[in-house]
């Protein structure tokens, strides 16, 4: 029978430092919290039973120090590490560095963060899982006929991307048949010129998709549930600002489908911990884009409406105890939102550090405010400028959307620029108040307010 | 005030963080005792890693220094042991070893001090 860690090493910062130590607290394990010079005051240093200065400021030389961060661990007698988000959390050596010293990690075996991390091994892995990926050519195109024949396979519109590009560069869109010789020949000229190879490939073209993403959950024996789907498509460069479950658009059905996909494809994986199968949605159909192996910023927001505590379950699999629920016992109530509050200045959102001088975190009837600021505290600029995390939990949406409201009006942080006023003025646009958004929809937006 | 065993046993009390939080104040309490933190003294040589201090090349061995010894530059100091690696942590400057804060086994975090050559 496996015995619960007696003390748990958080190599974080920040909110989810804090978090990892709520759960080890409420769980009777001690905490041990890591830090750089930087960030000798920080509330996680404060919460946690014992703390080690780990590195100087920079992260490369802290956070991100392996060797200190065991050293950390076989000073303090920690026998596990939990890595929070970012950071080590997708570090498959530094995985594999804690198995050799015979330190758990909680999270992932280091093999699946290996086989996850990489783009084609995560997609051809997700394929032979079941799991549906964007439809596309296998491979190179060599010429005009061949492609007509993959483009009409797949369904315009379709996408031409280089091989070897990236940036936007030998990218041609072709919206019918019509379209596509041009595209085709457009498309590898460009490549050519670019990179110095014109091989190309076609995959189907989303032209309006939503970025929904399903949190899974294994015990690393075959025993794997998911716990529905989150929308967050509203991002700026690839930043996720506002997330919320269930995702608008998407019925019992959908969830039932995509979410039994997924589970099962974790069965076969044998996959253990906390991971979530990001895809693009699009007229009912998913494509996947990539697995991510560790604890998510929005993870909130699936704990608020399957009443879980996901890092808890982390730290019960990863010391070898089964899972708490099974598929059977999850059940979906109400409608949760998160908001991501920065140190940032708007309308360009340059990051914007310095001290806090009061620190007031909403409270009242469903509301959660994960957040390391307290009043006197200066955030260095050396890190990420997540500054805290407001989650709001109604019976439906339109009541969550109203919570939020009043949560926002609540939260006062004086003396840094943040993005507060971002989510005022998001939650009186109709689309959002309907749901009725793509991964599009907030770019666009802020070119139409700032641009 | 025990420069040294701060690096990992943080009391029990500091535990009860919204408290801690809402009296910052309770730093520049601390303030006065700051002032004679062996880390801040000009002739401080802090630790560069975090590991577990050893004074001798090996137990019951003769301890590399000892207070009043003259050291010269490069000259190994201690030895701090991080993932069973023993590191030799070399003198910074020639001097005179005035004080040594740390003994054999304690464990340092990064930029504890621990010893002061003038």
């Amino acid at each position: 029978m496996s015995q619960i860690f007696d003390k748990i090493l958080i190599a974080n910062r920040g909110e989810i430092a804090l978090r990892v130590i709520r759960a080890c607290r409420e769980m009777g394990i001690k905490s041990v919290a890591v830090h750089s010079t930087a960030d000798a005051d920080a509330m996680h240093v404060r919460m946690a039973d014992e703390s080690v200065c780990i590195g100087p400021a920079p992260s490369s030389a802290s956070y991100l120090n392996k060797a200190a961060i065991i050293s950390a661990c076989e000073i303090t007698g920690a026998q596990a590490v939990h890595p929070g988000y970012g950071f080590l959390s997708e570090n498959a050596a530094f995985a594999q560095a804690l198995e050799d010293h015979g330190i758990t990690f909680i999270g992932p075996k280091a093999e699946h963060i290996r086989i996850m991390g990489d783009k084609i091994t995560a997609k051809e892995t997700a394929k032979a899982l079941g799991i549906p990926v964007v439809p596309g050519s296998d491979g190179g195109v060599p010429d005009v006929e061949t492609a007509l024949k993959v483009a009409a396979e797949i369904g315009y519109p379709v996408i031409i991307k280089a091989t070897a590009g990236g940036g936007g560069r030998g990218m041609k869109v072709a919206k019918s048949a019509d379209e596509l010789e041009i595209a085709f020949r457009t498309a590898r000229s460009e490549s050519k010129a670019a990179f110095g190879n014109d091989e190309v490939y076609i995959e189907k073209y989303l032209q309006k998709p939503r970025h929904i993403e399903i949190q899974v959950f294994g015990d690393g024996k075959g025993n794997a549930v998911h716990l529905g789907e989150r929308d967050c498509s509203l991002q700026r460069r690839h930043q996720k600002v506002f997330e919320e479950a269930p995702g608008p658009c998407i019925t019992p059905a959908l969830r039932e489908k995509i979410g039994t996909i997924c589970a099962e494809a974790m069965q076969k994986l044998h996959y253990i911990g906390a991971g979530t199968i990001e895809f693009l949605y699009e007229d009912g159909e998913f494509y996947f884009i990539e697995m991510n192996t560790r604890l998510q910023v929005e993870h909130p927001v699936t704990e608020a409406v399957f009443r879980v505590d996901l890092v808890r379950e982390q730290i019960r699999v990863a010391s070898g105890l089964p899972m708490s629920f099974g598929q059977d016992d999850l059940e979906l109530t109400g409608h949760a939102i998160e908001v991501r509050i920065n140190a940032e200045r708007l309308p360009n959102f340059s990051p914007c550090p310095g001290k806090v001088k009061v620190f007031h975190a909403p409270g009242g009837l469903g509301v959660r405010m994960d957040s390391a600021l307290y009043g006197g505290y200066s955030i260095p600029p050396y890190y990420d400028s997540l500054i805290g995390k407001l989650i709001v939990h109604g019976r439906d949406r339109p009541e969550a959307l109203a919570r939020l409201k009043r949560a926002l009006s609540e939260l006062i942080v004086d003396g840094i620029e943040t993005t507060v006023p971002l989510f005022h003025a998001l939650l009186a646009e109709p689309d959002i108040q309907n749901g009725d958004y793509t991964i599009h929809w907030l770019e666009k937006w802020l070119d139409s307010q700032f641009g | 005030m025990n420069g040294v065993t701060q690096t990992v046993a943080a009391p029990e009390a500091v535990a009860a963080a919204p408290a801690a939080a809402a009296v910052p104040a309770a730093g520049h309490a601390a303030a006065p005792a700051a002032a004679e933190d062996p880390a801040q003294h000009p002739g401080a040589v802090t630790s560069p890693m975090v590991g577990t201090t050893y004074l001798a090349p090996e137990p019951g061995a003769t301890p590399f220094i000892t207070v009043g010894a003259t050291v010269t530059e490069g000259q190994t100091l201690l030895i701090i042991e991080a993932m069973k690696t023993m590191n030799h942590i070399p003198a910074p400057r020639a001097g005179t070893v005035k004080r040594i804060l740390v003994s054999d086994g304690t464990p340092v975090e990064y930029g504890a001090p621990l010893l002061i050559i003038e």
